[in-house]
């Protein structure tokens, strides 16, 4: 069976923190970050980098379009 | 595998669509308003029609909508959106025109120009935001508020002996003989969203087959004025509107 391997891009400058990309995520990839960006928000970024498969689900629920996903076969 | 390896060009799956300017949106976080513009601009994307699409922006949260999708717009006093986009529509035959419309704008103070513009058949798109709430004056009831919905102006919940029912307006413009397509969606998942986009993808191709009015209701949230968090909203949503505006194409001929 194929496997694949995917990462998810935020541009965590624009991401207001809404969480909605964390709850799609069917791998648990997504959190919420410690940190907070210039506007106060905790900002998505990938917590679980591995587990990522990019199957895509968090790009389109982000009201504000700040994901970017890219997805490769392994083997 | 390095994470370098994985993000190139050519693994590219998805990404914010180039019709989507760089401002960043006004909107609150969670708010369903950008993830419908961002599928409006993929869907004018795919179809390559952003030089001949028009967009009418209502008043209301979106009415800055023309700030964020590059396509020619026109902004309308409050509700009189459907009779703006029935003027260029008209003068402008070949152009893809819609209406992009919240519940207090479309509902309440515009209702005669939105019934009158589907009962005319007008070749028109109209996408409307029902949030069950005036999310920019401050979460006041709207006609589409549920009976018992918390607002400010229904601290108590909305009671019908005092404000009447919640209206189905989406319903009653289906009986109009002008409208050709009415569906009603939502984009709280991935599914729903996919379904979403491809009813305004139907909605703008019926322009070009001039097949009447298209409307497309989508239920929205609106987690500031309904005081919850997006993720509360959502359930909320699911839980208490769907049952009242149930999901699915109510006229398709
Ligand atoms: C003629 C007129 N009456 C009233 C208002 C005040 N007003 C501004 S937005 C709005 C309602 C917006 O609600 P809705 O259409 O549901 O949009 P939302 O903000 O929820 O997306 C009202 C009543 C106005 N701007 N102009
Ligand atoms: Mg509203």
């Amino acid at each position: 069976m194929a496997k694949f391997r995917g990462a998810v891009v935020v541009d965590t400058e624009r991401c207001k923190g809404c969480d909605l990309c964390v709850i799609a995520c069917p791998s648990g990839v997504l959190a919420l970050a410690r940190e907070v960006n210039g506007k106060g928000y905790h900002y998505s970024e990938m917590a679980n980098p591995d587990a990522c498969i990019g199957c895509g689900n968090c790009g389109p629920v982000c009201p504000d379009s700040v994901l970017t996903v890219y997805k490769v076969k392994v083997q | 595998m390095e994470l370098t390896d994985i993000i190139r060009e050519e693994n590219l799956v998805y990404k914010k669509s180039p019709l989507l300017t760089d401002n960043v949106m006004h909107y609150c976080p969670g708010c369903s308003h950008g993830v419908v513009h961002a599928l409006i601009a993929s869907v004018i994307e795919e179809m390559g029609i952003q030089e001949k699409t028009v967009g009418v922006s209502p008043v209301g949260c979106s009415v800055l909508a023309y700030n964020y999708l590059d396509i020619d717009w026109a902004e309308a006093a409050h509700g009189r959106a459907p009779a703006v986009a029935t003027g260029i529509s008209r003068l402008h035959p070949d152009r893809y025109v819609f209406t992009y419309q919240g519940d207090g704008d479309l509902a309440s103070i515009g209702t005669a120009e939105v019934m009158h513009a589907c009962n005319r058949g007008e070749n028109i798109v109209i996408v409307f935001i029902n949030n069950a709430i005036y999310g920019m004056t401050g979460g006041q009831m709207a006609p589409t508020t549920l009976v018992g919905q918390v607002t400010s102006t229904t601290p108590r919940g909305r009671d019908v002996k005092l404000n009447g029912f919640p209206l189905k307006i989406t319903e009653l413009l289906a009986q109009l003989d002008g409208t050709g397509f009415v569906t009603r969606q939502a984009v709280h998942t991935p599914a729903a969203i996919r379904k979403t986009k491809n009813a305004l993808k139907k909605a703008f191709e019926n322009t070009k087959k001039e097949k009447g009015t298209s409307f497309v209701e989508v239920v929205g949230t609106c987690s500031s004025g309904w005081k919850m968090t997006p993720a509360e909203a959502n359930r909320w949503m699911v839980e208490n509107m769907f049952p009242k505006y149930p999901l699915g194409d109510i006229k398709d001929i």
